[in-house]
């Protein structure tokens, strides 16, 4: 039972409740960004195997054309996000990871008309679920929410999980972003068609849009659209951090809790993310290439902060040039402030699964010395698994990684970061988890071989 | 761009929200000055440069071994300040001021700096200290002088101008000088244990009786400790828990005798037991972290205090109480790790 639910308020134990900043571009419309004049659309834009090119250099290329195929089923096709020409297919630094990797480089053609590639109408109902799959698949489309897991493998169910429930995510519980808000306000059409196209293909006959508190009047907008059978409904939970992650949200909603390391579809659930259904909704019918995403662009020194649909593989100088940037240094973050990657380089591409280009000014960020462990127990009050961060701490800089697994569940620690934003002692809890699990992981690799 | 803006590199989260750790202990300091300053009122000056001495005895030596183990000295985190306040308020207001700055010396080098400085005592400082001088001066230590003696503000109590290794003036002709009525220099523990004697529970309450100098009201306490838990600096469960602890204990010897054993509200009230709660056994260092161990940390630390006062030999037991439950909480803790979400009916691994 979910005393929570029980009191009041939808929402899961523990978490922390962080400054929103939403009101900077939760009200502006989604504008376009003009295109830049190169586009790096790196090849790995998703969890999985990179798609093989099949595009050669000086090769024309149309908006939405294939350029890479994808390699077997945990692998997403890659489109042409400009009309233009193939520059080179080369190495850059993937932002996430520092490593290298192949990307497409496509030189924007002035004078073309930008008008994209579509295919023939489909409509998904008289699809069987295979069909919706690698029509998905085609599609391109991995999960927008930063995951970036291939959302045609997610509908592939285990057979033996029967999905009963779609829960939609439209919690965005991370501070600064509003893509998924402006999403529901503007694209409620596409969601509802993209949901159905998930609900037809792993049979689920409920959906259940989660949102935060912080956006009602995303409710007052999708009332009139929810079926009369009322096997689609629109809930409220709790504003806060991390609302938004799959294991919260379902227990906010339904009051269960997800095994550990067991996936959703196990209990009969299945979570997307609000900006991947309206893609999809918005992509399915024509056979449409994913090529571009609502992405909020927001944080200090910007005269112009907004939603933009930026074309994927637009360059971060780009974007900082129309959104008007006007510090000389800064942060650059893909992803919200407590889960995104910092940006090592301006010409870092945008990818699928970046949903926020947050820009945080130097001086906003101050660092303080790090302390010893004073067990004030307060990241154990904000664990929303229930670890304790201060023990895991402690061991971490032992370096003794395997008890950290073995006796206090690293592997639970989905690295939302609460642990590091409530320590007093500044001690960088979870940077050290992520090193961790790192280590380990590399570990059982080489016990393996 | 013309100008390429510079880029500084972080990993996630980017934000932080939480008070630094000299943040917290500065304003524990805060929450303490109150009780400080009642208890200058109660006892006089003697009481204020007793305090002052365990707080300069507790930053020098802190300052001290920082030097002597070259590392940056750490008095700057206010967190010495509380240990020597803390040490003061648990000393009769009488205690020779020499043997406050040893009690302040042994707080934080036995009972800190040993153990590698704040964040990693066992126990907490200020007890160490206090049991150190209770082992060391037995007779200073249990001399209690009477509040509101009359010409407190003027005079110090004899026993504190003391000079080191030597015997302390006594105290009982004195408090005969300043008490209107009789005060036989027992504190409220003292008189329930040897004479049977209750002292009514409100006097206890408000702090009108004999005991520690920063001890005797727990209503101030209630108040200092509420601050704290208000600003989020003080774990509200464990002085919960160890006052839960001591009523079920005692009630339940009361309900055994009522005749030999004394209430709960007694045991509540009397002594230290209100101070420590609030703000010896929440020693956020010493104490364990997990829900369920400051549950079971406080509730042993209620019942050994009782237990201690009913059956020991000494009256003032919650040091014991507190400082035995600083060592279990290591064990306490490895038994009582939180249940991990996606666990429940799943067997732990």
């Amino acid at each position: 039972m979910n005393l929570f639910n029980f009191f009041g308020k939808k929402t899961f134990s523990h978490g922390i409740h962080p400054e929103g900043f939403k009101e900077e571009t939760h009200d502006h419309q989604t504008r376009r960004l003009p295109f830049a004049e190169q586009l790096t659309l790196p090849l790995s834009q998703s969890v999985g195997k990179p798609p093989i090119p099949i595009v050669h250099i000086g090769q024309q290329v149309q908006r939405g054309e294939l350029i890479a195929k994808a390699n077997g089923f945990m692998s997403v096709p890659l489109h042409a996000s400009v009309s233009g020409t193939i520059k080179k297919i080369d190495l850059v630094p993937n932002a996430a990871t520092g490593d290298k990797e192949k990307a497409i480089i496509i030189n924007t053609a002035l004078s073309s008309p930008q008008t994209s590639i579509q295919g023939t109408y489909q409509e998904f109902e008289q699809l069987s679920r295979d069909e919706l799959i690698q029509s998905v698949q085609d599609i391109g489309l991995v999960g927008l929410g930063g995951a970036a897991f291939p959302a045609h493998v997610k509908m592939n169910t285990p057979k033996d999980h029967h999905v009963h429930t779609l829960i939609v995510n439209g919690c965005e519980c991370e501070p600064f972003m509003t893509t998924d808000h402006r999403i529901m306000l503007e694209q409620i059409e596409y969601l509802f068609r993209g949901m159905g196209i998930i609900m037809k293909a792993v049979g689920a006959k409920k959906a259940i849009i989660g949102i935060e508190d912080n956006k009602l009047n995303v409710i007052e907008a999708i009332k009139p659209h929810l079926p009369k059978d009322g096997h689609i409904t629109i809930e409220a939970v709790a504003t806060k951090y991390p609302q938004g992650a799959g294991k919260m949200l379902v227990y906010s909603l339904m009051g269960i809790e997800i095994p550990s390391g067991h996936r959703s579809t196990s209990i009969g659930v299945i979570i997307y993310n609000v900006a991947t259904l309206a893609s999809l909704g918005e992509l399915f019918p024509y056979r449409q290439g994913m090529i571009e995403r609502v992405i909020t662009i927001t944080g200090d020194n910007l005269n112009k902060p907004g939603n933009y649909l930026v074309p994927i593989g637009t360059p971060l100088s780009h974007i900082l040039k129309y959104a008007e940037f006007t510090g000389n240094e800064a942060e650059l973050i893909l992803g919200g402030p407590m889960m995104g990657i910092p940006a090592g380089f301006l010409n870092t591409p945008v990818k699928k699964s970046t949903g926020t280009v947050l820009v945080l000014d130097k001086r906003s960020s101050k660092d303080s010395d790090i302390s010893p462990c004073i067990k004030c127990s307060m990241c154990l009050q904000a664990c929303p698994i229930n670890l304790n961060p201060s023990e895991l701490g402690l061991l971490a800089t032992k370096r003794k990684y395997d008890v950290m697994e073995d006796q206090y569940h690293l592997k639970d620690c989905f690295e939302c970061g609460c642990c590091s934003y409530v320590c007093p002692s500044n001690i960088p809890l979870v940077q050290y988890f992520r090193i961790a699990k790192t280590l380990n992981r590399e570990r059982y690799k080489q016990e393996e071989t | 761009m013309e100008n390429q803006p510079k880029i500084d590199i972080r990993t996630s989260p980017f934000i932080r929200k939480a008070p630094s750790v000299a943040e917290i202990m500065r304003n524990v300091v805060y929450a303490l000055l109150p009780i400080a300053c009642y208890a200058v009122w109660q006892f006089g000056l003697s009481a204020l440069v007793l305090m002052i001495t365990t707080v300069l005895a507790c930053i020098a030596t802190e300052h001290m071994f920082c030097k002597l183990s070259n590392k940056k000295t750490t008095i700057g985190d206010a967190s010495a300040i509380i240990t020597g306040l803390l040490l003061a308020m648990t000393l009769p207001p009488g205690f020779p001021l020499w043997m406050g700055a040893v009690a302040g010396f042994t707080a934080i080098a036995m009972g800190k700096t040993l153990f590698g400085g704040i964040g990693f005592n066992v126990f907490n400082p200020a007890l160490v200290g206090r049991a150190f001088v209770q082992a060391a001066f037995p007779v200073s230590i249990t001399t209690w002088t009477p509040a509101l003696a009359t010409n407190r503000f003027v005079e110090f109590i004899p026993s504190t101008l003391a000079l080191p290794f030597m015997k302390p003036a006594p105290t009982a002709e004195w408090t005969t000088q300043v008490t209107i009525d009789g005060f036989s220099g027992a504190t409220p523990l003292a008189l329930m244990k040897f004479q049977g004697v209750m002292t009514d529970t409100y006097d206890l309450f408000i702090g009108l009786s004999a005991g520690s100098t920063g001890e005797t009201s727990s209503l101030l306490i209630l108040i200092c400790g509420a601050y704290l838990i208000f600003k989020n600096m003080l774990d509200w469960r464990i002085p919960a828990a160890v006052i839960l602890g001591t009523v079920i204990s005692a009630e339940c010897f009361h309900l055994l005798d009522a005749t030999k054993y004394p209430t709960s509200a007694f045991m509540v009230f009397s002594g230290g037991l209100m101070f420590a709660a609030v703000f010896m056994a929440s020693d956020m260092v010493a104490s364990p972290v997990t829900p369920m161990g400051i549950l079971v940390f406080g509730l042993l630390v209620g019942f050994l205090t009782v237990i201690i006062r009913l059956f020991g030999g000494l009256t003032e037991a919650v040091m014991y109480a507190i400082l035995f439950g600083n060592a279990a909480t290591p064990i306490i803790e490895s038994y009582t790790q939180p249940n991990i979400f996606g666990y429940k009916g799943k067997k732990k691994p």
